[in-house]
């Protein structure tokens, strides 16, 4: 078990389903985490607010509305405007195989689909939390590759 | 720990869960920001089976969607991890750094129960306990503790059946004392009541007795906060462990 972390959960956009990050915000407690849930249909400038007001580390980001491709590359971009390089982005959700290259290059470090298994998303935590693979990070490093 | 300086106000919201604490701390911040800048330090309990905590007061507050009030109002939610002592004295250089840095206000909100979160609300300047109807019973003597410190109580929910017995029952209940809180009756779902709140909290006077217990608290966590401080105090667990040695003894080897 790694070192506790701050990490937001959030649900960016106009989509009314969050069991999926409810799940992984239970999971993350169970793992030993502090879990920020932001609630439904966030703007990305309000997500990267509550990373800045909260100091996480960790921003996952959930979409099921098919609008992945624009806010999660806005959010990690809205993340380096604010001078919050540090801060580590994660998603799920319903992602495309051949949608997620855009994402990685966008910033995210892992994108977890259906299917994953919560031991899985924690050793993310664990392993890129040793790295410096914040969004401002050139590192070209993401999570199954 | 020294006691909070500045030009505003730190005040702690607190009671039962399930009081409606965030949604009248939403009510509040809805009526003073933006004319005032407010900071909200949220508390929740860590879970002592895996350390780690939820934290949800933030979907609470509908007043972040509103970006002419989401800029004079910071919100930051605080688990309150293993210990008793450390959380309620990172709570007090939190709003000390707030106000020294244009706060005005700084809401401490925490649960009600359990003693990291009563020295939590401890903290603060002035404290407010929030009660609501339909919690079953009367009232308990497990929140004796809580009224004591109130320097105002608020009845929450006046819109539900009840809420008037409740009211009654903390008047009669706190009735045997002439410094009892003034006890007034909101409801944050239909803002009934809660305008009048900003300037009631602003002009809030400590009562004498709450002012005493407060400090008990206070004198409590200072304490304790010296005992865990003490290089010596691993050492001296051990030796309680492995060689038997007294509390007595231990306390006199601390001190």
């Amino acid at each position: 078990m790694g070192e506790r972390q701050r990490i937001i959960i959030a649900k960016p956009g106009l989509d009314g389903h969050d069991r999926g990050a409810k799940v992984v915000a239970r999971a993350l407690r169970d793992g030993g985490h502090e879990v920020i849930y932001t609630g439904l249909r966030r703007t990305p400038n309000q997500i990267v607010r509550t990373a800045m007001d909260e100091d996480a580390r960790f921003v996952g980001l959930s979409s099921l509305s098919g609008a992945h491709g624009h806010l999660f590359p806005t959010v990690c971009n809205l993340l380096r405007e604010a001078g919050l390089n540090d801060v580590i982005v994660f998603g799920g959700g319903i992602i495309p195989d051949d949608e997620r290259s855009a994402l990685h290059a966008s910033g995210v470090r892992a994108i977890f689909g259906p299917g994953t298994t919560s031991s899985e998303i924690l050793e993310f935590i664990s392993e890129a939390a040793g790295r410096n693979c914040g969004v401002g990070s050139q590192d070209p490093w993401h999570w199954g590759e | 720990m020294e006691p909070i300086r500045g030009e505003g106000l730190v005040i702690a919201i607190t009671g039962p869960p399930g009081v409606g604490k965030s949604c009248l701390v939403d009510g509040l911040l809805h009526r003073l920001a933006p004319e005032h800048i407010v900071a909200v330090l949220a508390v929740d309990p860590t879970s002592p089976l895996s350390g780690g905590a939820l934290l949800g007061d933030r979907i609470r507050f509908s007043v972040l969607d509103d970006d002419s009030k989401a800029d004079s109002i910071y919100v930051r939610s605080i688990a309150t991890r293993s210990s008793s002592g450390a959380v309620p004295s990172i709570i007090q250089s939190l709003a000390s750094h707030l106000l020294g840095n244009g706060f005005g206000l700084v809401i401490i909100e925490t649960v009600g129960a359990g003693q990291a979160e009563i020295r939590c609300a401890a903290i603060a300047d002035r404290i407010i306990v929030v009660e609501g109807p339909a919690r079953g019973d009367g009232i308990q003597a497990e929140k004796a503790g809580l009224l004591e410190l109130a320097d105002l109580l608020i009845v929450n929910k006046s819109d539900l059946p009840g809420a008037d017995k409740v009211v009654n029952d903390l008047t009669m209940s706190l009735s045997i004392t002439d410094d009892s809180p003034e006890i007034i009756k909101v409801s944050a779902l239909t803002g009934d009541g809660l305008d009048q709140l900003p300037a009631m909290i602003f002009a809030l006077e400590s009562r004498v007795s709450s002012q005493r217990a407060r400090n008990r608290q206070r004198l409590l966590m200072a304490h304790e906060h010296l005992l865990t401080a003490n290089p010596n105090f691993e050492a001296i667990l051990d030796r309680i462990s492995q060689e038997g040695l007294s509390l007595a003894q231990a306390l006199e080897e601390l001190s």
